[in-house]
């Protein structure tokens, strides 16, 4: 749910970061705060517990530059991924123009990627979004360990419609960047989309 | 997919803005601003040269949110007035007409009651400007937005470093 301000000439939109608990969703936001220049970027905000585990969400704030004469604002989230935190999850994904899906390569983690997915369409669902139409793009992260599940099959269970997906290791930032512009493609032309119909 | 949900035209801004810096004399207020549910910011006044009001957007929304999860848990709707009070400078927060959050930091040289009396007056006039600009949009043709001409060469140079 993007906000047009055209008298401030901006464009903010909402980009939220899901997956299970441990998964590399922080890391994603901590790397590109590191990488944006002052300028083009806010403060980052972690509301985590003492074991840096995120607790309500992360936020940081974008600034990409110009479209028209519209600057254009990213918001970026993530959400816990811990299983007990849904209520939060929920709360985040208000208003969202946008998800990243950040899974764990290793392969004991499999079932929670599962899990988290569904739980991600339905949220999606109970807030009135449709998984199928979101823009959304997956990233393989943890693709440096050693227990990482072969690609092919991360692929085909967790990325059946085939929306853009990149082999990540975020602590290292391979494929941070990749996956924050795909996503932030994707919404603009959903909106471009969606006021072209109406 | 529901389309952008907030829409700002230049002429309910600047009415905005009247009222928030009304409301900031009138309540002798440090700050005001007012948020999206969604978290964000829509406008501020007063001393905000010193204040990081992107994450005070991101944060109040978080809180409304989190608080309003509460309210339904224990059956209520929402709790439409929170009141912050810290050693030098409080925060009240209250949901306008179910859409915005109004966020008025205030410290001694003005009072709880002050704040709430003026705040529910603005939330009125408020109320006033964002009706009217729901019926606005939803007249308004949407070729005016920057979308409907905007190119994929566009969105390619935004992440040209
Ligand atoms: N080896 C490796 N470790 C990673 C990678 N990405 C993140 N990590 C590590 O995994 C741990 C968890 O990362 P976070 O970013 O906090 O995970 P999260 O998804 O935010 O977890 P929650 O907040 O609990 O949902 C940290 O110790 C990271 O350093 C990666 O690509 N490779
Ligand atoms: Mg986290």
């Amino acid at each position: 749910m993007s906000f047009i301000n055209y008298s401030s000439r901006e464009i903010n939109c909402k980009i939220v970061y899901y997956g299970p608990g441990l998964g590399g969703k922080t890391t994603n936001l901590q790397y590109i705060y590191d990488k944006m220049s002052p300028d083009t970027k806010g403060k980052l905000i972690s509301l985590a517990t003492e074991t840096e585990r995120t607790l309500f969400f992360d936020f940081l704030p974008l600034a990409l530059g110009d479209i028209r004469g519209f600057k254009t604002r990213f918001q970026l989230y993530t959400v816990p991924g811990q299983v007990f935190y849904d209520a939060s999850r929920k709360l985040i994904l208000r208003g969202v123009d946008g998800v990243v899906f950040v899974a764990d390569s290793q392969i004991e983690r499999m079932d929670a990627n599962i899990e988290s997915l569904e739980n991600l369409k339905l949220n999606l669902k109970e807030n009135g979004y449709d998984f199928e139409k979101i823009p959304f793009v997956m990233q393989y992260n943890k693709r440096d360990l050693p227990n990482a599940a072969e690609l092919q099959e991360m692929k085909t269970i967790l990325n059946p419609k085939t929306s853009p997906d990149f082999e990540g290791v975020a602590t290292k930032g391979i494929a941070v960047f990749e996956t924050l512009k795909a996503i932030a493609k994707l919404v603009l032309v959903e909106m471009k989309r969606s006021t072209a119909v109406r | 997919m529901a389309g952008p949900s907030l829409i700002m035209y230049e002429e309910e801004f600047n009415q905005i803005n009247k009222v928030l810096e009304k409301l900031t004399k009138e309540a002798n207020a440090k700050i005001v601003f007012l948020v999206d549910k969604n978290g964000q910011l829509i406008s501020a006044y007063g001393e905000t040269k010193n204040i990081d009001t992107t994450s005070l957007a991101s944060l109040t929304a978080g809180n409304i949110a989190a608080t309003g999860g509460l309210a339904k848990l224990i059956g209520e709707k929402e709790f439409s007035i929170l009141f912050h009070e810290g050693e030098k400078d409080n925060i009240h927060i209250s949901i306008i007409g179910q859409r915005v959050i109004l966020v008025v930091i205030f410290d001694h040289r003005s009072s709880l009651g002050l704040v709430r009396l003026r705040v529910k007056k603005t939330g009125d006039e408020l109320n006033a400007i964002f009706s009217k600009l729901i019926k606005k949009v939803e007249k308004e043709p949407q070729a005016a937005s920057p979308f409907s001409e905007i190119t994929d060469e566009d969105i390619e140079n935004l992440f040209k470093d």
